[in-house]
Order: C-alpha cells, then sequence, then structure tokens
C-alpha cells in the first residue's frame, strides 16, 4: 500500500533539502524535523515493528518512539528530535534494528545494516 | 478462617517459592502458597536469568555438586514446566563464557575452576582460553580482553517467563497461590501446625510451613527459631533496546535475551535495602560492554535498574528444618533460578523426607548457630 | 562541571519564566531542551526566524515576552539537550544530559524540573496505524513545518481538540468533523465548579468563541461519541467508526487526530525519587510539591505542568514562584522579598487554575480509554493488549510490577510513556490496588558508549 502524504501540499518557501529514503529522493524544508518531512513526502509506514506491523511518527515530541528510522546508518534514530540536512541518507526499518559492526557472528541474522 | 485444606504453606511466591511449591504438589500435597506485596524487593523480577555452574562451589564442594545436579535437570524440568504452563521458557544451555580483563583475576579464577574440577571429576569440564585465541574464535572481540573461561554446561533462560511458568503451572494443576498475603508472625498453633498472622489481621492455619519469602525471610526465620538471616546484596543490570542479529555466545555479564535485548549485569554492593541503580554502575557496566565488544558503542540502554540479591552469611543455600517446631522448614538461596530444576523436585522429596530425599546436611541453618555461638 | 546556580530543565513557559526571574535576581542559570529552541510545546518554534503563521493566533504570539526574557545576563541556555538522570553526587544534585552523542553532567545547588506535559495516550482498537496521530503532535507540525492534515477528523475531548480544530479553520484547512467523547452529564457534573470559573471569564469566553467558530465554519459536531474504531482501507485512508448518541458512524480520513487532555510528563521527577501521587480529578500522576514548586527530595523544584496540569499562563506563575523561592534559598532575596515579589504570580497561578476543576470534570477522559478491553493494544512498544493485561490480573499479578513481569508491558523504549496510566486504569477496572509504577534511568535511551565515556567516578581495573 502506499499513500500521498496525509498532508496538505505546503507553499514553496525557497530552498529545499535534499536526502534519501530507502533510496528515492525526498525533500525537507530548512527547520524540518527528519519525522516532518517524511510525513509531508507520504503516508506510508516509516516503520515496521518487531512484530511487522506498520508505524509512523505518532507524539512528534520524542516521547512515543515509534517514528525510529536509520540515519546515515545509524538505526533507532527519533525522526521527530533531529533536524534534516542536506544529503542525509535515510532508511526505513523493519524489525529490530541491526548491528553494523557484529558481522562476524555466526548470525541467524536479520540484520538490515 | 481456615484455609482450604491444605496441607503445607509456602510463604513466599518468587522462583524459590513457587519451584518449591510446585515440587511439593507433583508429589501429590495439597499446597497453598502465600505471597506479599507487589512493591516487595523482588529477586526473581530482576536477575540475570543464568544457569550457570562455572564458578560454583570451588570453596564448598557440596553445593558444587548440587549446582551441577540442578544444571543437569534443567532440560527435563524446562520441557515439563513449559508443557504444563504453555510458557515458552526460551532455555539455553550451550555454554558460557566469563571474560576477564585483568591477568591477575583471570589467573586466580583458573585455580578456582582447577578446584571445581577437582570436587566434581568428570561431571565438570572448562577451558581456560587466552585472549588471542578468543578472537580467533570471536572477532568481535575486544583487544582488551586478556581471556575467558568457557564451560560447556552453562546457559540461560527467560527469568520472567520462569516466574510467569512457574505460577501458571502450579494453578493448573490445582494449586492455590494467595496474592497480597504478607506473614508477619508465625507461631505454633494449640493442637498441632502453625498459625499465621497476616498483615491485614487475617489469620491462616497450616499443617506445616515453608518459609521461602527471600529478603522478608530473617524476622519470620527468627520466630522459628532459625539462625540464618538473609541481606540484601544489590546487583545493577543494562538492558539495551532489541538487536536482529544473535550474539554468538553467552556470558555470565552479557547475554541477549530471547526477545533481542542484550542484559549487561554483574555489580555487586552491599548497601542495605536499596535498589536504586547508580551512575558509577551504569559506567562501570557500559564500559565493560563496549570493552568486551566495541561494536556494542552506538547501542542504546533502555533501562537500568538495580535488584537485591537473597544472600545467607556465606553465600551458599540454606534448607532446614526447624528443630524446635517440626513441620516447619527454611528454604532460601542466591542462585534460585540455576537451582529452580532441583527446588521443583529433589527438595520436595527432602522435605517429606522419602526414600529419595537428598542429603543437604551441609546446607543446614545449624551452620549459622554454630557460628553465632563461636 | 558547569558553575551555576540553577540548572532549569525545560524551557517553556514555566522553565522559561524562572529562568528570567532568578537571572534578574542575579543568580546564574543553565537552562536544559531537548527541543533545538526554546518555547516548550505551546510556544514550538516561536523563536524561528520566518514569523509564525498567523493562524497560530494570538494564543501563540503571546509566547514572545517569555523567548525575550532569555536574554537576560546569567543565563545560558543549551538545546538539543536531553536529561536522563537526576541523583546528587556529593550532597548536591546532579543532572545527566546527552547531546549530540556525548553526556554530560552538571552540578548545582538547585535544579529545576519544567519538562511540562505529554498528551494522554488514547488507546482504541487501530490507535497504532499510520495516519492515527495525537492532536498535539498535528499541532506541532503547524507549528515547526507548516504541515496542515488534509481532511481531518478530530476526536475525544478537551480544549486543546477546539483551540486546534479553530486553528486549521483559519489556516483552510478546516476538519471534516469533530467527533467528541464528552456528554452532557459530565458538562452537568462540571456545573459544580462554575462558580470558580467566573474568576476564569476571559479563558471561559476564549474557549466560547472557538466553538463558535467551529460551528460556524459548518463543521459536523458528533457528541456523546464512544467505541472508536480504526482500521486501514487498501488506499491507506482510514475507516474510524464510532457511536455518537447511540448511532453507529464511519468516517473515512486520511488522517485521525486524536485528544484526551495532557498529563503530566513525571518520569523525570519519578526517577529522580520525587514523591508523587495520584490525581483523580486529572485522572493523573503528579509529584508533590509545597506552594513553591519544592519536593521532598533536597535542592529539587518543578514547575509548569510537569507538576500538574494548568496550562501556559498557570506555567509562567509557577515558574516565578519557584525562582523567588529558588533565590531566597540561594540567600540572594530575604523571605519578606519573596513574599512580596510573589504576589503577582501567586495572583496570576489563581486566576489561571480557577477553570481547572470545570476543565477536568467537562473534559473528563471516558472509561474506554482510561482502561480498554479485547484486542486494544496498550503497550505500544511491545504491542501488549488489553485482554494480555487482563489475564496476568487474573493469573494473579496484583499491581503494575506483576504485570509488567507476566505481559512486558511498560518494558519498550518508551518506557511505559505511552502505556502506565492505561495500565493503572486496567488495574483500578479489576479492582486491583494500582501502585504509582516506577521510573527508572536512563529515562530516554542512551548509547553504551555514550555511557562507557562518562568521566569514570570510581577506579576499574584496566
Ligand atoms: C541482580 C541479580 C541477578 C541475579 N542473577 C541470577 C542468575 O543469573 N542466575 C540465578 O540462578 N540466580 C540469579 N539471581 C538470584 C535469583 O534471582 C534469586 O535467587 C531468586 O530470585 C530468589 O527467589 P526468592 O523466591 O527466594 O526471592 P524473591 O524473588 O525475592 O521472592 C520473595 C517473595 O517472597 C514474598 N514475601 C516476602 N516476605 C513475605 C512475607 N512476610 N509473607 C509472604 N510473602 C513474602 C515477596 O513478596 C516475594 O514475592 C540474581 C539475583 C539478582 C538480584
Ligand atoms: C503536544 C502539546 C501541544 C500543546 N499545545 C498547546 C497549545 O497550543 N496551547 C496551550 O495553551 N497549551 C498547549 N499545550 C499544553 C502545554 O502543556 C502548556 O500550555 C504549557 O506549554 C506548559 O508549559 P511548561 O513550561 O510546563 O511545559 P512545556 O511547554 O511542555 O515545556 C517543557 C519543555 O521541557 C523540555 N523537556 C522535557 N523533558 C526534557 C528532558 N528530559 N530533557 C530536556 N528537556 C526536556 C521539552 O522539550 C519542552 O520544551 C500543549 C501540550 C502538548 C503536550
Ligand atoms: S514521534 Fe514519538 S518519539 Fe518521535
Amino acid at each position: 500500500m502506499t499513500i500521498d502524504s496525509r498532508f496538505l501540499p505546503r507553499p514553496d518557501a525557497g530552498a529545499l533539502l535534499h536526502m534519501t529514503l530507502d533510496g528515492a529522493p525526498i525533500t525537507a524544508r530548512a527547520g524540518d524535523t527528519l519525522a516532518a518531512a517524511i510525513l509531508a513526502a507520504s503516508g506510508d509506514a516509516s516503520r515496521h515493528s518487531t512484530m511487522g506491523t506498520p508505524r509512523t511518527a505518532y507524539c512528534m515530541m520524542g516521547v512515543c518512539f515509534d517514528c525510529l528510522i536509520e540515519v546515515d546508518g545509524q538505526p533507532n534514530t527519533q525522526a521527530c528530535m533531529v533536524a534534516a540536512r542536506d544529503g542525509m541518507v535515510l532508511a526505513r526499518q523493519n524489525g529490530a534494528r541491526g548491528l553494523r559492526k557484529l558481522s562476524s557472528t555466526p548470525a541467524q541474522s536479520n540484520a538490515d545494516g | 478462617m481456615v484455609l482450604r485444606s491444605s496441607e503445607i504453606t509456602i510463604i513466599g511466591g518468587g522462583i524459590v517459592g513457587l519451584s518449591t511449591a510446585l515440587g511439593l504438589l507433583q508429589a501429590g500435597l495439597r499446597v497453598t502458597v502465600l505471597n506479599g506485596a507487589d512493591g516487595d524487593f523482588r529477586a526473581s523480577q530482576g536477575n540475570f536469568g543464568l544457569i550457570w555452574l562455572q564458578g560454583k562451589g570451588a570453596d564448598f564442594a557440596p553445593y558444587a555438586a548440587w549446582t551441577r545436579e540442578a544444571v543437569a535437570r534443567w532440560p527435563e524440568f524446562a520441557r515439563a514446566l513449559q508443557e504444563l504452563s504453555g510458557v515458552d521458557l526460551a532455555l539455553q544451555q550451550s555454554g558460557g563464557f566469563e571474560f576477564f580483563t585483568d591477568p591477575d583475576e583471570f589467573t586466580a579464577f583458573a585455580q578456582s575452576l582447577a578446584q571445581q574440577q577437582a570436587h566434581l571429576g568428570p561431571r565438570f569440564s572448562h577451558e581456560m582460553i587466552d585472549g588471542d585465541t578468543l578472537r580467533r574464535l570471536h572477532p568481535e572481540i575486544g583487544p582488551e580482553v586478556v581471556g575467558a573461561s568457557f564451560c560447556p554446561l552453562d546457559g540461560h533462560v527467560n527469568p520472567l517467563r520462569l516466574l510467569t511458568a512457574l505460577q501458571r503451572a502450579f494453578v493448573t494443576l490445582g494449586g492455590e497461590i494467595r496474592t497480597g498475603a504478607q506473614v508477619v508472625e508465625i507461631a505454633q498453633a494449640q493442637g498441632g501446625g502453625f498459625d499465621l498472622r497476616l498483615k491485614d489481621g487475617t489469620h491462616l492455619g497450616a499443617p506445616r510451613a515453608v518459609l521461602c519469602a527471600g529478603l522478608g525471610s530473617s524476622t519470620l526465620a527468627a520466630q522459628l527459631g532459625f539462625a540464618t538471616r538473609v541481606s540484601p546484596q544489590r546487583g545493577e543490570l543494562l538492558i539495551t533496546e532489541k538487536l536482529g542479529p544473535r550474539l554468538g555466545f553467552l556470558s555470565s555479564t552479557i547475554r541477549q535475551v530471547d526477545e533481542g535485548g542484550l542484559q549487561i549485569g554483574g555489580t555487586k554492593a552491599n548497601v542495605g535495602p536499596d535498589d536504586r541503580e547508580t551512575l558509577s554502575e551504569i559506567n562501570a557496566l557500559a564500559r565493560h560492554a563496549v570493552t568486551v565488544l566495541p561494536a556494542l558503542a552506538d547501542v542504546r540502554v533502555v533501562r537500568a535498574w538495580g535488584a537485591l540479591r537473597v544472600m545467607t552469611p556465606d553465600g551458599y543455600p540454606v534448607y532446614a528444618r526447624s528443630p524446635q517446631h517440626p513441620g516447619a522448614y527454611l528454604v532460601t538461596c542466591h542462585s534460585g533460578v540455576t537451582l529452580a530444576s532441583l527446588h521443583a523436585s529433589l527438595l520436595a522429596d527432602w522435605i517429606e523426607d522419602s526414600a529419595a530425599a537428598p542429603d543437604l546436611e551441609a546446607f543446614d541453618d545449624h551452620r549459622f548457630a554454630l557460628s553465632a555461638a563461636a | 562541571m558547569v558553575d551555576v546556580d540553577l540548572i532549569i530543565i525545560g524551557a517553556g513557559p514555566a522553565g522559561m519564566a524562572a529562568a528570567a526571574t532568578s537571572a534578574q535576581g542575579g543568580a546564574r542559570v543553565l537552562m536544559l531542551d531537548e527541543q533545538p529552541q526554546a518555547g516548550g510545546q505551546i510556544y514550538r518554534n516561536l523563536g524561528a526566524e520566518t514569523p509564525p503563521p498567523a493562524y497560530l493566533g494570538a494564543s501563540y504570539a503571546a509566547g514572545k515576552p517569555l523567548l525575550a526574557g532569555l536574554r537576560t545576563a546569567g543565563i545560558t541556555g543549551e538545546f538539543n539537550a536531553t536529561v536522563w538522570r537526576i541523583d546528587s553526587d556529593a550532597g548536591m544534585p546532579r543532572v545527566l544530559w546527552s547531546r549530540g552523542g556525548t553526556s554530560h553532567a552538571g552540578q548545582a545547588p538547585h535544579v529545576l524540573l519544567a519538562g511540562g506535559a505529554q498528551e494522554r495516550p488514547t488507546p482504541f482498537e487501530g490507535w497504532t496505524l499510520p495516519g492515527v496521530m495525537p492532536a498535539g503532535a498535528a499541532q506541532i507540525l503547524m507549528k515547526t513545518a507548516q504541515l496542515l492534515p488534509r481532511d481531518a477528523v478530530l476526536a475525544g475531548s478537551g480544549p486543546l481538540l477546539y483551540l486546534i480544530a479553530a486553528q486549521l479553520i483559519d489556516a483552510g484547512a478546516p476538519p471534516q468533523a469533530l467527533v467528541e467523547t464528552q456528554t452532557p452529564a459530565m458538562m452537568t457534573r462540571a456545573m459544580r465548579h462554575l462558580p470558580r470559573v467566573l474568576l476564569a471569564l476571559p479563558e471561559l469566553a476564549k474557549g466560547l468563541a472557538l466553538i463558535r467558530k467551529i460551528t460556524a465554519a459548518g463543521i459536523p459536531r458528533y457528541t456523546s461519541a464512544a467505541g472508536f474504531h480504526a482500521s486501514m482501507r487498501t488506499d491507506g485512508r482510514l475507516d474510524f467508526s464510532f457511536t455518537a448518541k447511540g448511532r453507529a458512524h464511519t468516517l473515512c480520513t486520511p488522517i485521525l487526530l486524536t485528544h484526551q487532555g495532557v498529563i503530566p510528563s513525571t518520569h523525570i521527577s519519578r526517577a529522580a525519587g520525587i514523591a508523587h501521587a495520584w490525581n483523580p480529578a486529572q485522572q493523573a500522576i503528579a509529584p508533590v510539591t509545597d506552594r513553591w514548586g519544592g519536593s521532598d527530595v533536597e535542592g529539587l523544584h518543578i514547575a509548569g505542568d510537569g507538576a500538574g496540569i494548568g496550562g501556559a499562563e498557570a506555567a509562567r506563575a509557577a515558574g516565578e514562584l519557584a525562582a523567588l523561592d529558588i533565590l531566597r534559598r540561594l540567600g540572594r532575596i530575604d523571605k519578606n522579598t519573596r513574599d512580596r515579589q510573589a504576589k503577582a504570580p501567586r495572583r496570576a497561578l489563581t486566576r489561571a487554575m480557577a477553570i481547572r476543576p470545570f476543565l477536568d470534570a467537562a473534559y473528563a477522559p471516558p472509561p474506554e480509554i482510561l482502561a480498554p478491553d479485547g484486542e486494544t493494544i496498550v503497550c505500544r512498544c511491545e504491542e501488549i493488549t488489553a485482554a494480555e493485561i487482563r489475564q496476568s490480573l487474573e493469573g494473579g499479578a496484583t499491581g503494575p510490577r506483576g504485570v509488567k513481569t507476566a505481559t512486558r508491558a511498560g518494558m519498550g523504549p518508551c518506557q511505559g510513556r505511552m502505556c502506565d496510566l492505561t495500565l493503572r486504569g486496567i488495574l483500578e477496572n479489576c479492582g486491583a490496588a494500582p501502585a504509582l509504577p516506577r521510573a527508572r534511568t536512563p529515562i530516554k535511551p542512551v548509547a553504551l558508549g555514550e555511557l562507557a565515556a562518562l568521566a569514570p567516578h570510581r577506579k576499574t581495573k584496566a
């Protein structure tokens, strides 16, 4: 399922910041949190929980932890608490986070990083 | 008010009380468990979940043997408990490490394990692995680790699910648990048995009583003439966010719970009845974790907590019958997770004094009476 | 180590007012906030360079003087700084915070907790679906990103719901409907408090004006609503079903904004060891304080919505009062001066609080939100349903700890912020004695490497 943003398109406000989300380009306005930029771009889930249920940013004030995404390789980042910057690489998470540098373990790993 | 025809009453509904109660119930007795308040200190709700042999009883052969037997009985105990309760215990017994960053401690521990090996003979095995060999096996282990011991018999469970499983199994088989039932006084009743006074003022009769009240045991133990006084020892733990990949090993200080989070623990402090988490120990545990596994540096700690171990004066279990008050027993120990498999089996034989009863003389309460007199 | 007299946690109206008052009194103040700017929840992003959109209205712009007050000499602000622990070391309060991946410790003889409120969790079946969001969260997006929800349904109750509806109307993005849980019976009960409300006539008038605006815009209002349920269509929109005055309705919307008032954020004060009590009128846990916001822990004051919900004006006044008391304790003013200077804020506080009993009663959360049942998820992190929690109570759990042990509810990264109160509601509903849940540190997740890098407090072996 994909749905356009659940928010109205915003009027132009000058320069945009350019990032990627799962490889696809996504823009933000200066001052946006990552959660705002993602919500402005799409109405889809920004994460699937460890039980596989779809979630996206919820409280917008850092208390619910539903907005967790991977930012420049750092998993479980609270998207509502981080300001968008040009060139950021964002990825939706599926299930529990990975461990980037622990690759040598005999893994039944579902790590995505 | 008199209890509904229960033959034996267990005071305390932690892991020790419930595993003992389950064993007695399975031995055919009618059993009631009285459990205290939600806010009591409860080691069973804050522990590390190890089923651990290495290092246990190096200085006390009976404890080494008892623990060895507990470990051996765990697979069957877990299988039966899971079947009864429908709760997955996440038991894993595929060996465990103890990591060292101090060469002197590594050497000292090697001596302890050699002693334990001498006590247990072929029933034990262990390896001392130097840092470089260790890193060849597990390259993710950090350079400051000078070595590790490994015992193939060590393992772990999900301790919270163990507690839930014990509760469910006990109730399923017809046992009765009374919650919020804090015993404040225990006395011999006229005409036999015991009279238990609860905090809310009610009285309960009990033909026989087993005291398994963890840190709540001391006052009641005194009323029954036991010499054992338990004291709290705080341990602090960290739990991290859930990880998808699995750690390739288990250790005494870092383990991955089946839900995915890492538990990091192992501190010890004698600070009385205070189970707060402290900054210095949070810091020390975090340093230990990233020293052993540098890749954990970006993993977040979700919560730290302290929990109080139930410690007898010498740290070994107490299994005792009251000489003055026949029918009263004291059962208390540290490592109640590890020993649960025995508490739910052999201990019932001992309480019933059946033919299969193990010799638990070495764990009697009189060892403290003697030392108190000396 | 920072050399200050006072550390203030939270730069909302309470924290900002306290900072200005204490700095004017000569105290050196360190102010910490996890947001990038001062303002708090009501004045989020008010300090931005671009002027705020007009639709946020006068009540939003009213925060400007508070922001200006932060320019008083003696105030240092650190933003993007998340406080994760308060304890004491060598008898002096100590604050631990994380900023940009590094943790810092600071000590001061006084610490003011001004961490504010969060929206009350509103569990119902479907509340975890993308597209369901607290109304205040949507308002944060309006304030910080000029994002306006498309054809929203506003559901729940409370004055903030009306404010946000009015702001959306002014922004040209009117909600398609308001679905309100308050009932005529609740309003009748609230009328009892009306005499006190007379003190707060301007507040009441503002509220009525909001409702008039909603009515004038022709927005349908469903009242006495219950039985919320949301499900997702294949096109991603939500079907929101409920009953209103006994009749079943389903509205289709891309975004469902729920609200049931706000509750004090108490993780920080509970973890600091401050005594708390249940406030039945506000259906919330709140710290126990004296008239100045002083707590039972040496050196710790609390002001603003974190001490009990009162709104921005009350928060500002309480911040000033706490600051005056701290100045007295620092020896910068005497008791008489404190009491004299306290008169104006004390009056303002009384005025601001006058409307509360009325609001608390008129917009009380409905029982089904306080103590849901069935498949409604209670703990969002661990995905534990109300049915599972009720089962654990039947299985012998007697309090929050027992339930937590049996179900894992409250063990996820939000640490119970989204389920503590619901758990309590279910305990109460099942006849169990609901103890106050304990909060442990770090109150927000902190990386192991960051914790390991804290200056060692004790020599340990290499
Ligand atoms: C930090 C830590 C880590 C640990 N790690 C491990 C480990 O890895 N492996 C291992 O094997 N062991 C471990 N342990 C030890 C293990 O947790 C304990 O041995 C075990 O939980 C003790 O269980 P208990 O039933 O005796 O006590 P508790 O769990 O404390 O239970 C006592 C019960 O008695 C009740 N009670 C108290 N007073 C009264 C009264 N007067 N009337 C009625 N009821 C009463 C209480 O409400 C409580 O439910 C650890 C302990 C701690 C603290
Ligand atoms: C989402 C939301 C929207 C609201 N909108 C309105 C509105 O439009 N109008 C209205 O009248 N009222 C609104 N309120 C009510 C609001 O609580 C009060 O009006 C007022 O903001 C309370 O002021 P305060 O100073 O007590 O706390 P707040 O304004 O909430 O300020 C608290 C500050 O503390 C910071 N903080 C909290 N915890 C930490 C920590 N651990 N470390 C560092 N910093 C921390 C926060 O980032 C925040 O900036 C809203 C509340 C919420 C939750
Ligand atoms: S949206 Fe709730 S923590 Fe980010």
